[in-house]
Order: structure tokens, then C-alpha cells, then sequence
């Protein structure tokens, strides 16, 4: 079944047209700070991010990456600019919207992971599904990405690659139509910064969830549709990926 | 369960020590609080059933000798509901095995048995036999203090006559809840006795046959006392009656009223403070509680919770914290007002004791901590809530040190590197450290109050006991007497010196205002009985006019040059004005003095005297003594000593207690402070203090960096506390302000030296209780994730 699925979606890939923008940032500026200490984080950035593809955000660190995808996530507000997702400016709206579109929409994962400490796996899970409106079961999410028999398990009894594949599942369980990652193998040593890389290229294949992956590893690029060069806050190239391998052939 | 619910409980378990510091500081606002509050609703609700039940009287007069036949137009002044003539006066006991004389109020029971009013609750025995004229009835504290049974006799002087009295009860009244003999300050158990005899005998003894010289009222529901206090004065005034007065000036009730009426000064004032100050610390520690969770906070904002939903989760956890303190607060409360009730009882005697705390004083302190704790922590909830979730989530930015006179070489040079890091830190958060010195300032000035209280009642009995009185014994007479009678005093065994003094019972008025007093006349210059100014010592009386304590001429809003009205209520019941020509401050009571002579003077008699102060050889007390108990014309035997001892052991028993309480409450609140500043503080910098480990710090020198921090702080707050403490202290004693005592303002400094010495020892106490965790640092982990 789940090569059906699979075959499914790489036949849907290969002969679909250009697939619909799930969400498009327009003229995104960032200023951190004002007068002598103003810190431009952004620089007036564009940005579309594609029904069901994977983007690799690549950028020096300080380069704006995180502020770019905290804007697009609606963790912040952007100085000026626009942001669009499903026909609505997300930039426009309040507090309350906006906390609605995260809770409705967004997936993130961090690279400190960012588990509660005194929640247990399935529960640093249900924490999302709780309050989503069409979740998937915590022990589901867990399921794929490989952790089924880790749910009781705290964050301390899990090894980094574990915590970061828990953060995943909780992530995608909401089922989210965008997942954000900011340099999730960040903290993480090569061989587990595979296996976690794995866990979101299924999802993001086995779901068709909108994929936004930050890093400031080029070897990374390799894996994604799309890669976008963030240099001092403004983009410098947009390159579409004609040779994408599996995560499992990564390395660095 | 909710996530969220499931992450509240383990994260209480988790910060479990903290959990139960905060809830200590708020149980010593909510125990102070309920058992105040329970102990003045016991003690009025004991007193208001004991009353009620017992039939109290409303007024109460005393005359001369007057018809029983006046019964009858007593019971027709309007609003009057029950009259009862009785016959009452004192007399002087012999108590076997016992050297001192006692004296005793004694008090006639009608036909009947039980009286009307101001009924006996009998504890033992039964009502005289008024057959037999040597029956009596004991009070029970009397009876209790000499071991005396049923069946047991007490020897009289009974109006120059010697008699043999036969025990057949042991009893409690109304009247006598604070059992006080004339002149005195505390009840004296062993030395003042209450006897209740056959009206026949009494009777006879005093020579009131068909007459009586006492008479008790109780009134209809409604009726102003005072307005028949007025009518009565001016049946009785031609059978010498000597002031009518209500159950509120009456002695026993005024003394318990006034012990009420101090509990609730104190009620209203301590718990404030405690809960204030819990409040204050509830708020602090809350607030950097809640600091350490900003991470936590923007990622359940990441993930879609809103602010009311984190918000609330927060306000959950001070809830939880607030309801332990509450609950722990309650139950301490309950059982400190129940032993304070039971001192009380003590004090006081009454045939039972309610204590019934009100359910409201447990909801009103419940609710003012809740209130108090969500309220303060709200503001810190709504901060942490209120910043972007990307802003919540960063790592806080490093801590801007800039170059500061800490980091110049002259001081660098002197202190070394953990040292100038403890400062650093103090200084690098001027508020928070600021707070922290305040929650445990107010630790020391919660001290200060408790231990003032031993100061101010000390100085209290060397100002009134030791430099105002330097006779031993002070002799009422039954009747005024010629100053012949200080030469037989003299000649008595071991007295060296001997003053008289002539009291009168007088009602001073001015302007609107009246007060029923014992005026006393006193020699010019008193080598014993001293009339003493708190402020300046001795004075000297001058001839004419009235010398009157600041408390009287503020209960007649007199000054100096009024010219107060005296009604005369006995002899021949002479009208005077007099000057007020002096003011003088005193701690007890509201007297006012004249000379001997003009005393003698206003009464239109010969130079008389009632009352003598004798100084005593302390080796033939014995024989002195003995010699008393046979002189006819001794109502009353006074010794000062006695006195202070007494003040001394019911001052021990209870105020003790209280100094015990406070001491430990206070004691809670330093714990609090620096207990959870300390670990909020490891909180924050454990991968500080871990990664100095690593790089070769010693255990001793990363306690010595986050502890130090703490002691500093408290080093800090100490002279804060002081300062605080006497304010707040003195405050409270001036607010102090009864008819029967003014509270000294002072503080000892070794008050200051204890109060400090505690606060430090709870703060090492509890740096010490953290050290232990900073033993168990675990390296690795602080270093490998970024929690
Ligand atoms: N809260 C902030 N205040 C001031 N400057 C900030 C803040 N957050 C980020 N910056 C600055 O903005 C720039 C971009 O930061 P960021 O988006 O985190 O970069 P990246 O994720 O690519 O490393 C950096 O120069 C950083 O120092
Ligand atoms: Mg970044």
C-alpha cells in the first residue's frame, strides 16, 4: 500500500503541471533594533513555496534564514511586506488569527528540538493534537517516523536523533499543510542528521506537506526541489534541483 | 488528561522544594490571618454565651446602705428589666499554709440559691445553706491555686470579725472572668478570692439588715445604658450610692473588651503584613518562575495555543501553589488560634470555650492570598505571554555586562574572580536583586515586631513597677482613717516606712464628656508610691488644682487649664471644679491625682486616709503578715512583688507563644526568599556553573559563586530589616492605645541582634538546602543540550 501510494505520488510529480504557491511572501523586510543599532535581518526577500515541494533554505549563519521562516510561520511579524497563504495576507492579521494559522497549518521543528522536558514522547505529541482540528493519534504520528516504541519514553531517556524524529512526529501530526524546519540536524552528528533528514522527506512525500528546511550545510541542498541562497538578508539565487537524491545518500 | 494539565502536575513535582517554599510564605499570611481572626470570634463568642446563658448584668451600682424597698423604684426606671439587690464588700482571708494575706470580694447569693442575674456556673458542690451563715461558695481559679475542696475552711476577717467558713461550692460567674483585686493589673489566683455567702449572713456581718449596698440591672433589648446609668445616680445619691455604671465599664468585661480590642488591632495589622508580604514574594518568585519558562511559552505559541490558553496554564500553577499555601495556611491557622484560644482560657476564666473561627475568616484569608497571588503573578504571566513567540524561544541574549567600577583594575585587583562575578551579578539586575533584599528585609522587620513586644512589655514593668513603685505592700483600709493610723502602721513588725494616700471615687467631667475614676490624694513629694511620668520621672504635686494622665485628658478632651468637674460620689458628695494643671504620660490605666490636703479639703474632712504604702524589711514579712491578717480595719493586702511576678508568668505563658509564632512564620519567610531565589538562580545559570566545573572550577567555588549571591543579599536586607522592623514596629505599639494600656515604643538592640541572627541562620539554612543540588550538577547533560 504504501508503494501504491509512493508510485502515486512520484506519477501525480512527474507529469503535473507547475503546482499551485501554498504560500507567497512578497517584499519581506526585517529590522531588528532602531537608529545606530538597527540590525536589517531582511532585505526586502520574495519567496513562494509550492504545493507539496521541498525547499532548502540555504544561508551563512546570520544571514536571515530563521527570521525569514519565523515571518513565514507567523512566529513574527515582518517590518514591511506581505506574506499570502490561501488567499488571506497572514501579515495582516492579529494576534489571534494568526495564532490560528499556526495552530491550523504550521508544523515547525527547531534545532534544539524544543520537546517539553516533563512531557513524554506521546504526550510532547498529543500537545499539538489536542488543539488541532483534524489530528492524526499521537501514537500515529510516532509511527512515522520509526518511534512507535518510544512513545512513554521522556525527552532525557532519548538520544538527540530520537528527540529531533519525536519533534517531527509532533510537527506533522496536526497534519499541517506547511512544515518548517529550522536546521534540524543542526545539533546532531551526520549519520543521525540522516535518519532525521529521512523522517521528513517521507513526510514530505508520503503527506505532500509544503517543506521549508533550513540549513547552512550545502551538502543538504541536494535533497530538495528547490534551493534559495540567502545571503545579508536578501536572496541571492533560486535554483531548481534537477539532480535530487534520497536523504539515505547524504552525507557530510 | 490535557498535555498541558499532565505537564502542571509534574512540573509542581519537579520544582516540588520551590513549590513548597512559596506555599510556606503563603500559609504564615493565611495561619497569621485565621488565627487572629478565630481567636477573637472564640474569645467574643465565648464571652457574648458565657454572658448571655449566665445572665450578666447590664449596669451595675453601689451605694452605701440603702432600703430593699428601692428595688421596686429601681425596677420603674424605664427600660429596666430585671433588678437584684445584693450585699458586697471585701474582706481579708487566712489561707493555711499560706504566710501572705488574700483578699476576697465578697458577694451575697439570695434565698433562692442560684441569683437572678450574674448567675453562678457551679463547677462542684452546691449552693449555701442560708441556715448555716458559714457557708460559702469559692471561685474556682481560688480554689484551684490553693488546692481548697468541698469540705474544706477558709478563715475571714469578715468587718473586724474573725471567721471560720465552710466550703460547699466552687464556682464561676460572669462577673469575674478577669478575677482582679482592687488596684491590680492581672489576676493574682493565690492573693484575690471571690465568696459568695447566705444574704442573711452577710448581712449580719456588715450590718445591712433589710438593706443593701450593691445592685445589678439588666436591661430591655434596646434601652441606652447610660441614660439609666443617670437615673439610677440620682435615686442612689442620698443613700451614698457611688456611680452607676454599664457592663462596659464594669472591670472583668473591661479588661476582657480591651484584650479583644487588642487582638484586633493586632488581627488587622499582622496579617496584613504577612499577607502582603507573601503576596510580594509569591509575585517574585512567580516571576522568575515564570522567566525560566519563556522558551516553553513561544513554542506552545508555535504550536497554535493562544495567549489566554498559556496565560492560563501559568495562572494554574500560581493557583495550585496558592491553594497548597491556602489549605497549609488554614489547618496552621486553626490549630495556633486554637492554642491562643486555650491561652486565653487561661487568662480568662470561663466555664467553656468556644472556639468557632468563623468559616468567613477561612474564606477571607483564602480568598485575599488567591487574590493577592494571581493578581501579582498575573502581570508577570501577561509579560511573559505577551512577547512573539520567535522572541520567546531565542536563547535570552547574552547578559550585556559592560565595564563597570567592578571591572576596574584597582577593584579587580582586590577581590578575586568568583567575587567580582557575585557582584556582577547583584548589580547587573539592580531590581530583582533589589526584591529578593526586600522579601528578606521584611523577614527581619517581622521579627523585630514579634521581639518588640518583650521589650515593650520589660520597660512596662520597670517604668510601673520598679521606678514608679518602691513600696512592697500597699494596705486598702475599709474606711478612711486619721494619719495616727501610718504611726500603728509603723510600729508594725519590719515596716521602715509608711505613706498614706486617701482615694476617692469621684466622676470627672468636661464639656459632654464624663469618666468614673478613683481620684487620689497623695503628699506632695512620695517616697513610695511615686506619681511618675513615663516621660520625665517623678513630679512633684503642686498645691491646687488636678495632675491627670494623658489618657484621661484625652478621654475628656481636657487640656492644660481645663477646669474639670468632679462629682463627688461619696462622703457628702461635694461639686468641685478644679484646674487641670498638670499632664503626665503613663503606660496603665487613667489616673489622676491631688494633694492630700486638698483632697481632705474638697471632702470637707479632717486629714484622713485610706490606703497606705509600707516599705518592708524582707526578713520580718512573715511576722508582718501575720500581724495583717488579725488588723480589723485591712480590706485589702496589695504586694508588689507579687504583682511583677504575676505580670511576669502570664506574660511568659502567653506572649511567648505569640514571640514563638512570629519567630517561626518569619523564619518561613526567609526561607522562602532565598530559598527559591537560590535555586531560581541555579535554574538560570547551571550551564554557567557547569561549564566553569569543566574548566576546573572546585564544587566549593561554584557554591561559593551562586550561594554567595544569596548570603550578600541577605547580608544586604539586614539593616533594610532593621530599619523596616522599627517602623512597623513602633507604629503598631503607637497604635496600641487602650484605657488600659499604652504600648512603650521601644526596642532593645538585642531584639535587632536576634532578629538578625535568625533571618541569617534561615538563609544559610536554605543556601545549604540548595548546595546539596548543586553537588548533584550533572556535567554532560548541562553541556550537551540547550534546554
Ligand atoms: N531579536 C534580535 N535582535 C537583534 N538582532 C537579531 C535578532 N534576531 C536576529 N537578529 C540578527 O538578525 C540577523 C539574522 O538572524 P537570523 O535570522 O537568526 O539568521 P540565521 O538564522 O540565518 O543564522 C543576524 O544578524 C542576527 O544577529
Ligand atoms: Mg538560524
Amino acid at each position: 500500500m504504501q508503494t501504491d501510494q509512493r508510485e502515486a505520488d512520484d506519477a501525480r510529480k512527474a507529469d503535473a503541471p507547475p503546482a499551485k504557491t501554498a504560500l507567497s511572501a512578497r517584499g519581506l523586510t526585517k529590522v531588528y533594533g532602531t537608529g545606530e543599532l538597527a540590525v536589517w535581518a531582511l532585505r526586502g526577500v520574495d519567496l513562494d513555496l509550492r504545493e507539496g515541494e521541498l525547499v532548502v533554505l540555504l544561508g551563512a549563519s546570520g544571514s536571515g534564514k530563521s527570521t525569514l521562516l519565523n515571518i513565514v510561520g507567523g512566529l513574527d511579524r515582518p517590518t514591511e511586506g506581505s506574506v499570502h497563504f490561501d488567499g488571506a495576507e497572514i501579515t495582516r492579521f492579529n494576534d489571534a488569527r494568526l495564532t490560528r494559522y499556526r495552530r491550523d497549518h504550521v508544523g515547525f521543528v527547531f534545532q534544539f528540538y524544543n520537546l517539553v522536558p516533563s512531557l513524554t514522547a506521546e504526550e510532547n505529541v498529543a500537545l499539538v493534537t489536542e488543539i488541532a482540528p483534524n489530528p492524526m493519534k499521537p501514537s500515529e504520528a510516532l509511527g512515522l517516523i520509526g518511534l512507535g516504541d518510544r512513545q512513554t519514553h521522556f525527552p532525557a531517556q532519548l538520544s538527540g536523533g530520537e528527540q529531533q524524529r519525536v519533534a517531527i512526529a509532533r510537527a506533522i501530526a496536526k497534519r499541517p499543510r506547511i512544515l518548517l524546519c529550522d536546521e534540524p540536524t543542526g545539533a546532531l552528528d551526520s549519520q543521525t542528521g540522516v535518519v532525521v533528514l529521512e523522517a521528513i522527506e517521507r513526510i514530505n512525500r508520503e503527506l505532500g506537506t509544503t517543506t521549508a528546511l533550513i540549513t547552512h550545510n550545502a551538502g543538504i541542498s541536494a535533497m530538495a526541489d528547490r534551493v534559495i541562497r540567502l545571503a545579508d538578508g536578501a536572496i541571492q539565487d533560486v535554483s531548481i534541483n534537477g539532480h535530487k537524491i534520497a536523504a539515505s545518500e547524504l552525507s557530510w | 488528561m490535557h498535555p498541558l494539565d499532565r505537564k502542571l502536575f509534574r512540573d509542581l513535582w519537579h520544582i516540588k522544594g520551590q513549590v513548597l517554599a512559596i506555599a510556606l510564605v503563603i500559609a504564615t499570611g493565611v495561619g497569621v490571618m485565621v488565627q487572629s481572626l478565630g481567636a477573637i470570634q472564640s474569645l467574643q463568642a465565648t464571652a457574648d454565651a458565657y454572658y448571655e446563658r449566665y445572665h450578666f448584668a447590664d449596669v451595675f451600682a453601689h451605694v452605701k446602705r440603702a432600703p430593699k424597698s428601692l428595688a421596686r423604684r429601681i425596677a420603674d426606671i424605664p427600660g429596666v428589666q430585671s433588678v437584684e439587690p445584693r450585699i458586697v464588700d471585701y474582706a481579708t482571708l487566712d489561707i493555711e499554709g499560706f504566710n501572705e494575706p488574700a483578699t476576697t470580694y465578697l458577694s451575697s447569693l439570695p434565698d433562692l440559691g442560684q441569683p437572678l442575674l450574674n448567675r453562678l456556673a457551679l463547677v462542684s458542690g452546691r449552693f449555701v445553706d442560708h441556715s448555716n451563715p458559714d457557708e460559702v461558695i469559692v471561685n474556682k481559679r481560688f480554689a484551684e491555686a490553693h488546692g481548697l475542696t468541698i469540705g474544706g475552711t477558709l478563715t475571714a476577717v469578715i468587718n473586724t470579725t474573725k471567721r471560720s467558713l465552710r466550703i460547699v461550692g466552687i464556682a464561676l460567674s460572669p462577673e469575674h472572668v478577669y478575677a482582679i483585686g482592687p488596684g491590680a493589673l492581672m489576676p493574682d489566683d493565690k492573693r484575690y478570692a471571690v465568696l459568695w455567702m447566705g444574704e442573711a449572713a452577710l448581712a449580719g456581718a456588715f450590718d445591712l439588715d433589710g438593706a443593701f449596698n450593691d445592685v445589678t440591672l439588666t436591661l430591655l433589648p434596646g434601652t441606652d445604658p447610660e441614660g439609666v446609668v443617670q437615673r439610677l445616680d440620682t435615686l442612689l445619691a442620698r443613700y451614698g450610692g457611688t456611680g452607676a455604671y454599664a457592663r462596659k465599664d464594669q472591670i472583668s468585661n473591661w479588661f476582657l473588651m480591651s484584650e479583644i480590642d487588642q487582638l484586633k488591632t493586632m488581627a488587622r495589622l499582622l496579617p496584613t503584613i504577612f499577607l502582603a508580604v507573601a503576596a510580594f514574594l509569591t509575585n517574585m518568585v512567580v516571576d522568575r518562575l515564570i522567566a525560566t519558562e519563556r522558551g516553553v511559552i513561544g513554542l506552545f505559541k508555535a504550536f497554535g495555543y493562544s495567549d489566554l490558553e498559556v496565560g492560563w496554564h501559568y495562572m494554574k500553577l500560581v493557583m495550585v501553589i496558592s491553594l497548597i499555601g491556602i489549605a497549609l495556611g488554614a489547618l496552621l491557622g486553626a490549630a495556633l488560634g486554637h492554642l491562643t484560644t486555650s491561652l486565653y482560657a487561661e487568662m480568662y476564666a470561663f466555664p467553656f470555650l468556644l472556639f468557632r473561627p468563623h468559616p468567613a475568616s477561612f474564606v477571607a484569608a483564602g480568598a485575599l492570598s488567591l487574590a493577592a497571588a494571581t493578581l501579582g503573578t498575573a502581570t508577570a504571566v501577561r509579560r511573559a505571554v505577551r512577547l512573539a513567540p520567535a522572541e520567546a524561544m531565542r536563547p535570552p541574549a547574552p547578559q550585556s555586562f559592560s565595564r563597570s567600577f567592578l571591572s576596574s583594575g584597582r577593584l579587580s585587583g582586590f577581590f578575586d574572580q568568583p567575587t567580582r562575578m557575585i557582584f556582577r551579578q547583584v548589580f547587573r539586575w539592580p531590581v530583582r536583586s533589589g526584591l529578593t533584599v526586600l522579601g528578606i528585609a521584611m523577614s527581619v522587620a517581622v521579627l523585630i515586631m514579634a521581639l518588640q513586644w518583650l521589650d515593650s512589655i520589660n520597660r512596662l514593668i520597670d517604668v510601673y513597677f520598679v521606678a514608679a513603685q518602691r513600696q512592697d505592700v500597699t494596705v486598702g483600709l475599709t474606711e478612711v482613717r486619721p494619719p495616727s493610723v501610718q504611726e500603728a502602721f509603723k510600729n508594725l513588725p519590719g515596716v521602715q516606712a509608711v505613706e498614706g494616700e486617701r482615694d476617692v471615687d469621684v466622676r470627672a467631667r468636661f464639656g459632654s464628656r464624663s469618666k468614673r475614676l478613683s481620684l487620689a490624694g497623695m503628699t506632695e513629694r512620695q517616697g513610695l508610691f511615686i506619681v511618675y511620668d513615663d516621660a520625665g520621672g517623678a513630679i512633684d504635686l503642686p498645691p491646687g488644682g488636678l495632675v491627670i494622665s494623658s489618657k484621661l485628658a484625652e478621654i475628656l478632651g481636657a487640656e492644660l487649664g481645663s477646669r474639670i468637674t468632679l462629682d463627688v460620689l461619696e462622703g457628702q458628695r461635694p461639686v468641685v471644679d478644679v484646674p487641670v494643671v498638670r499632664i503626665f504620660d503613663t503606660y496603665i490605666g487613667y489616673p489622676a491625682y491631688m494633694r492630700l490636703e486638698a483632697v481632705n479639703r474638697m471632702m470637707r474632712e479632717t486629714e484622713v486616709v485610706n490606703r497606705v504604702h509600707l516599705r518592708v524589711d524582707p526578713r520580718e514579712q512573715d511576722a508582718l503578715f501575720r500581724k495583717l491578717k488579725d488588723t480589723p480595719y485591712v480590706a485589702a493586702v496589695t504586694l508588689r512583688q507579687a504583682s511583677i511576678d504575676m505580670f511576669n508568668e502570664t506574660m511568659a505563658r502567653t506572649l511567648l507563644v505569640f514571640v514563638g509564632i512570629f519567630a517561626g512564620f518569619a523564619a518561613a519567610l526567609a526561607v522562602g526568599v532565598v530559598y527559591n531565589s537560590a535555586r531560581i538562580a541555579l535554574s538560570e545559570r547551571g550551564r554557567e556553573l557547569a561549564t566553569l566545573r569543566v574548566i576546573g572550577f572546585t564544587r566549593f567555588e561554584i557554591s561559593y559563586i551562586l550561594l554567595g549571591q544569596s548570603l550578600l543579599l541577605t547580608v544586604l536586607a539586614l539593616p533594610v530589616g532593621c530599619f523596616i522592623g522599627n517602623r512597623l514596629a513602633l507604629g503598631m505599639a503607637s497604635s496600641f492605645n487602650t484605657e488600659l494600656y499604652r504600648i512603650p515604643a521601644v526596642i532593645e538592640p538585642s531584639s535587632y541582634g536576634y532578629a538578625m541572627l535568625l533571618t541569617l541562620g534561615a538563609a544559610v539554612l536554605s543556601a545549604l538546602l540548595v548546595r546539596r543540588r548543586l553537588d548533584r550538577l550533572d556535567l554532560i547533560a548541562v553541556l550537551k543540550t540547550r534546554e
